[in-house]
């Protein structure tokens, strides 16, 4: 039996745990901005409810040493300065508290003890005008009556009326206290607005949301059940009752999931604290950024990741944040910055944990892959490979462990508890400037969508989340190719790793389905493979249910579920799959690895894919693949005009198309079939007739023609293709297209760009002028030198590597023995850890893809910025 | 809890390959015909997949292959015995069910100790009935198996 007094004691507890964790907070703010009246009145009004709530149940022990800590509140209040030692003094009175109602809990009753020591300091430094003062000498244990309301008024003391004044200004709906005191009128308000708030808001316990998850879960199978017996029968009475169910069941699930979540900012409350305190301790000067606070996530998600944020942020403190001494050496301001912040994006939730610390010690990392064997002596991973080794297990680099974070849990620990909840990290870090980890996670864990395929007979379901796109193997335009047993398929410009979800499950050997069959393109984190099986037949909102620990071990299985047809399948785990795809690589050298997944054809520089299409005419055009985001066709019946442009709703957003030709007109009915090029969150569809193949093949390129949106031609197949201008459609469907680019100012940034490739020259220019740039195009890099030998200035400069005569690489080189300070980017069709590094030591800023317009606009932007915040 | 008198346990008794068992009826959850069981690749031998009983995923298990016996040969049903361990829903696929039996239990015998080591290491006891043996099976036993084939 519960009585009343317990379920006050109980509410009490939880209301009184929340003002704490605020008053934590409010305080760490306050040490900062000693004279923000505001914060101070609330941390003075929720100290004083505690005191006086304590006073009200009973609890003489936490009234008193509310009481005392509200004494120099008061004294703050008064004007006396603010001290950290004063903060960090109340601080551990609030501790102390803390520590008191975690008994109480625990016990049902205030323990017994004394606060003498902690009462003696605060009550010195009331008297003190909060000037800080050992109070060592002063403790005499045992003999101070904790009853502090008892005593006479000290001089220079608040007065508990006054206090009870001040409270009542600023109202309150916790406040109990002042029902007790004040007149009846008040009261009356008061109790009013009490019962206000209590409608709004009621307090549930997490096992009943729980109870209530579990069944919606159930009905939602039973829906699916219901809608798959039902899709059986054509004709059923059943069918509009059905639906309407299924729109109750849609609804409830998302109310009932609705009430599972919590703003992030829960994980995120006792940050401050820590932060300060770490501050204190390691003698940096440290700010902590939140933003998005208020984003939702599953509680069952938020309660497995507080941890490894906690974790990360004394990460970042201890190990990536210099001392104030060294950060003022290094140019930047003494106080360093911890940027939180959280967004929803696509269905999930991405936490950022940013610092502008030293950045992440590559040698370091290096150093310490090789001697616990992670890598060989000869081994040069790419940098995003090397950053990734910090996650394996026993991998800390700190010289020194300190109390802060070197005590044995590392990142593989934070990474393991990502996995788990089938999220990912991935970590950004630049020398000297900081780090960047992101972390994604999945809104809810409960209900998933996924993608239901069909290997060797045997249904499994994918979860969506990681999946990125389906290929259909069967067209030759998507070529599954061998190396030596490894499957892998040309996809665009990058060769994919590909597993065989039969092999990987060792599943017995079907008949060959004649090469029919779909890739799963899938992404975990940074790396990219796919998955072949043998159909790919829908999508279904599944119920994950964790296996039976007889089945725990199954490290590609990550739970199963029951499909509207009444089977139980299983959920491949993408993570558990990355990490088979690991193992095996391990047999090899991770060398080997980061070579197979940059490195693209050899001769790339001189073969490229092109899709060809028809368009208005009988002659075809062509376009480089890789600058085509998606290939899509719609039913003309969706077009819509808006002041007579055709538009069509695509993707959540309204999407103009553009006929690819003049003479090019909309298909009168049927399909019409488009290329989607994207930017950004904008999309434009070029209306095209007819898509007739994809070529990749060397190709002579003429460049030169006088037509609009047409660059040159090149011999296809003995016919020739006219190569369509991108940068000339994009702008027609919105007119600021590439604006808003251009660096600040109204003078236009001078670029010049080096190939020798008339072709990519012609292809370049336009995008970058259209994104805000003058740009300069040169045709080799000997004549590049002798303009900037001649004075020539250039605010960036953009350079092929594989040149004639004079690379790219010598060519910075020679750039910064002149001295010049510019920028270089470097475009390459190669990318890989020996070029990239050799990019690095030839003084690149950047280094990026032939042909990937967006991957270069952004590494313009991001010098840019470096640019302006040098200045 | 039990309206029998001391001493009297029930156990649901089951046939597999012609030889009898029983468990503990309090240990049994329900008994249910099988119809269609999704096989779980990689999975110890022992389990034979997951099926769907109500809206639960039970783990079925072959009790032929955890006893090492070849697997049966009759396209028959089979029937299986629902066991509740840790919340978790166990299925044991039996050849056929057999009547519930009321059993003295100060009548058990001991596993004799030249019983396989396969059958001792899951059986707590054998009944001698009027014209078979009855072996009981421990439920535990029979559960703890993939931890440690999966751990090695």
């Amino acid at each position: 039996m519960r009585g009343p007094m317990e379920d006050l004691l109980k509410e009490f507890l939880s209301e009184t745990n929340e003002s704490l964790d605020v008053v934590d907070n409010e305080l760490v703010r306050f040490e900062q901005e000693p004279n923000n009246a505001e914060i101070l009145g609330r941390i003075f009004r929720l100290v004083h409810t505690i005191k006086g709530t304590c006073g009200f149940i009973g609890l003489p022990r936490l009234e008193a040493l509310a009481h005392a800590a509200e004494t120099v509140m008061g004294k703050f209040r008064d004007g006396a300065p603010v001290t950290a030692d004063a903060v960090s003094l109340v601080l551990v009175t609030i501790d102390r508290l803390k520590s008191i109602l975690a008994e109480l809990e625990a016990t049902s009753a205030e323990p017994t003890g004394s606060d003498g020591d902690l009462i003696v300091q605060l009550e010195q430094m009331a008297l003190d005008d909060g000037a800080p003062q050992p109070a060592k000498d002063q403790i005499t244990i045992g003999t101070l009556s904790p009853q502090v309301l008892e005593r006479p008024l000290r001089p220079g003391e608040v007065s508990l009326d006054d206090l009870e004044r001040a409270f009542r200004e600023t109202p309150g709906p916790q406040d109990r206290k002042s029902q007790k005191r004040g007149d009846d009128r008040r009261i009356g308000e008061r109790r009013e607005t009490n019962v206000n708030n209590a409608n709004q808001t009621l307090r549930v316990s997490v096992d009943t949301v729980e109870r209530l998850m579990t069944m919606v879960s159930e009905l939602v199978l039973t829906r699916n059940q219901l809608l798959e017996i039902v899709r059986r029968h054509s004709e059923s009475e059943f069918k509009v009752p059905l639906q309407r169910l299924s729109n109750v069941t849609a609804e409830l699930q998302e109310g009932v999931m609705k009430t599972r979540m919590q703003p992030i900012g829960n994980a995120w409350a006792k940050l401050p604290r820590i932060v300060r305190d770490l501050a204190q301790e390691l003698g940096k000067d440290i700010e902590l950024e939140m933003h998005g606070a208020e984003t939702e996530l599953d509680r069952q998600v938020l309660d497995i990741i507080r941890d490894p944020l906690t974790h990360m942020v004394r990460n970042s403190a201890d190990h990536g944040l210099e001392t104030a001494e060294e950060r003022r050496k290094a140019g930047k301001p003494a106080k360093g910055t911890i940027r939180l912040s959280a967004y929803q994006e696509s269905g999930q939730i991405v936490i950022e944990i940013a610092d502008d610390g030293r950045g992440l010690n590559l040698a370091k990392i290096r150093r310490r892959a090789i001697d616990i064997g992670l890598i060989g002596e000869d081994d040069h991973p790419a940098d995003t490979q090397l950053y990734k080794l910090i996650f394996a297990p026993g991998f800390s680099t700190a010289e020194k462990i300190t109390s802060v974070s070197g005590r044995g849990v590392g990142m593989d620990v934070v990474k393991s508890n990502i996995d788990q909840i089938g999220g990912t990290i991935d970590l950004k870090s630049v020398q000297g400037r900081g780090s960047t980890f992101s972390i994604r996670i999945p809104l809810t864990l409960a209900i998933v969508p996924a993608l239901i395929v069909d290997s060797a007979g045997e249904r499994f379901a994918v979860p969506q989340v990681a999946v990125i796109e389906l290929v259909h193997r069967g067209s030759h335009a998507n070529l599954v190719e061998e190396i030596n047993g490894a499957l892998v398929l040309r996809l665009r410009d990058k060769l994919l790793p590909l597993l065989s979800l039969s092999q990987l499950l060792k599943l017995p050997k079907q008949p060959d389905s004649g090469g029919d069959s779909f890739v799963v393109v899938m992404q975990v984190g940074q790396s990219l493979f796919g998955i072949v099986v043998d159909d790919v037949l829908h999508t279904e909102e599944i119920v994950v249910k964790p296996v039976s620990s007889s089945l725990r071990g199954i490290k590609i299985l990550g739970g199963n579920t029951i499909l509207g047809d009444g089977s139980v399948i299983m959920i491949l785990d993408p993570n558990g799959i990355a990490q088979s795809i690991g193992a095996a690589r391990e047999e090899g050298t991770l060398e080997s690895f980061v070579e197979k997944e940059a490195a693209p054809a050899e001769d790339a520089l001189k073969t490229m894919s092109l899709l060809v299409f028809r368009s208005g005419s009988d002659s075809c055009k062509a376009v480089p693949l890789s600058l085509v985001t998606r290939l899509e066709e719609i039913d003309v019946k969706q077009v819509e005009y808006s002041s007579g442009r055709p538009m069509v709703q695509y993707r959540g957003g309204l999407m103009p198309l553009i006929p690819a030709d003049e003479n090019a007109a909309l298909a009168a009915q049927g399909k019409q079939p488009l290329l989607v090029f994207t930017e950004g969150s904008r999309s434009v569809g070029l209306i095209v007739d007819q898509i007739v193949d994809i070529v990749e093949d060397r190709l002579e390129i003429k460049v030169g023609s006088d037509r609009p949106g047409i660059i040159g031609s090149a011999v296809i197949r003995g016919q020739t293709a006219e190569i369509i201008d991108v940068a000339h459609f994009l702008p027609l469907g919105f007119a600021d297209w590439f604006q808003g680019k251009p660096a600040q100012g109204a003078e236009k940034p001078k670029l010049l760009l080096v190939d020798d490739s008339a072709f990519f020259r012609d292809m370049l220019a336009p995008v970058l002028q259209a994104a805000g740039y003058d740009v300069t195009a040169l045709a080799s890099a000997r004549d590049a030198l002798l303009r900037v030998e001649r004075g020539a200035q250039f605010d960036f400069v953009v350079t092929d590597i594989e040149m004639p005569e004079l690379d790219g690489f010598a060519f910075a080189e020679a750039l910064r023995a002149r001295s010049a300070q510019v920028p270089v980017i470097g475009l390459s069709s190669v990318i890989n850890s020996a070029s990239v590094s050799k990019s690095r030591q030839a003084g690149m800023r950047g280094y990026v893809a032939k042909f990937d317009r967006r991957g270069l606009l952004h590494a313009l932007k991001d010098a840019a910025s470096e640019l302006s915040e040098a200045a | 809890m039990s309206l029998h008198p001391v001493g009297e346990i029930e156990y649901v008794t089951a046939w597999i390959a012609g030889q009898l068992f029983g468990i503990p009826i309090k240990r049994v959850h329900d008994v249910f015909e099988v119809e269609r069981i999704t096989r779980v690749p990689l999975a110890p031998v022992e389990i034979s997949g997951v099926l769907n009983l109500r809206g639960r995923v039970v783990t079925a298990l072959d009790m032929r292959t955890r006893l090492g016996l070849p697997p049966r040969e009759s396209e028959k049903k089979r029937m299986a015995i629902g066991i509740d361990q840790d919340g978790e829903a166990y299925g044991l696929l039996v050849d056929s069910m057999g009547e519930v039996l009321k059993l003295s239990a100060s009548a058990i015998d001991g596993v004799p100790i030249n019983m396989q080591r396969e059958w001792a290491a899951i059986s707590s006891g054998i009944y001698r009935l009027e014209e078979r043996l009855m072996i009981v099976l421990d439920v535990d036993q029979i559960l703890n198996f993939g931890k440690d084939t999966l751990a090695a």
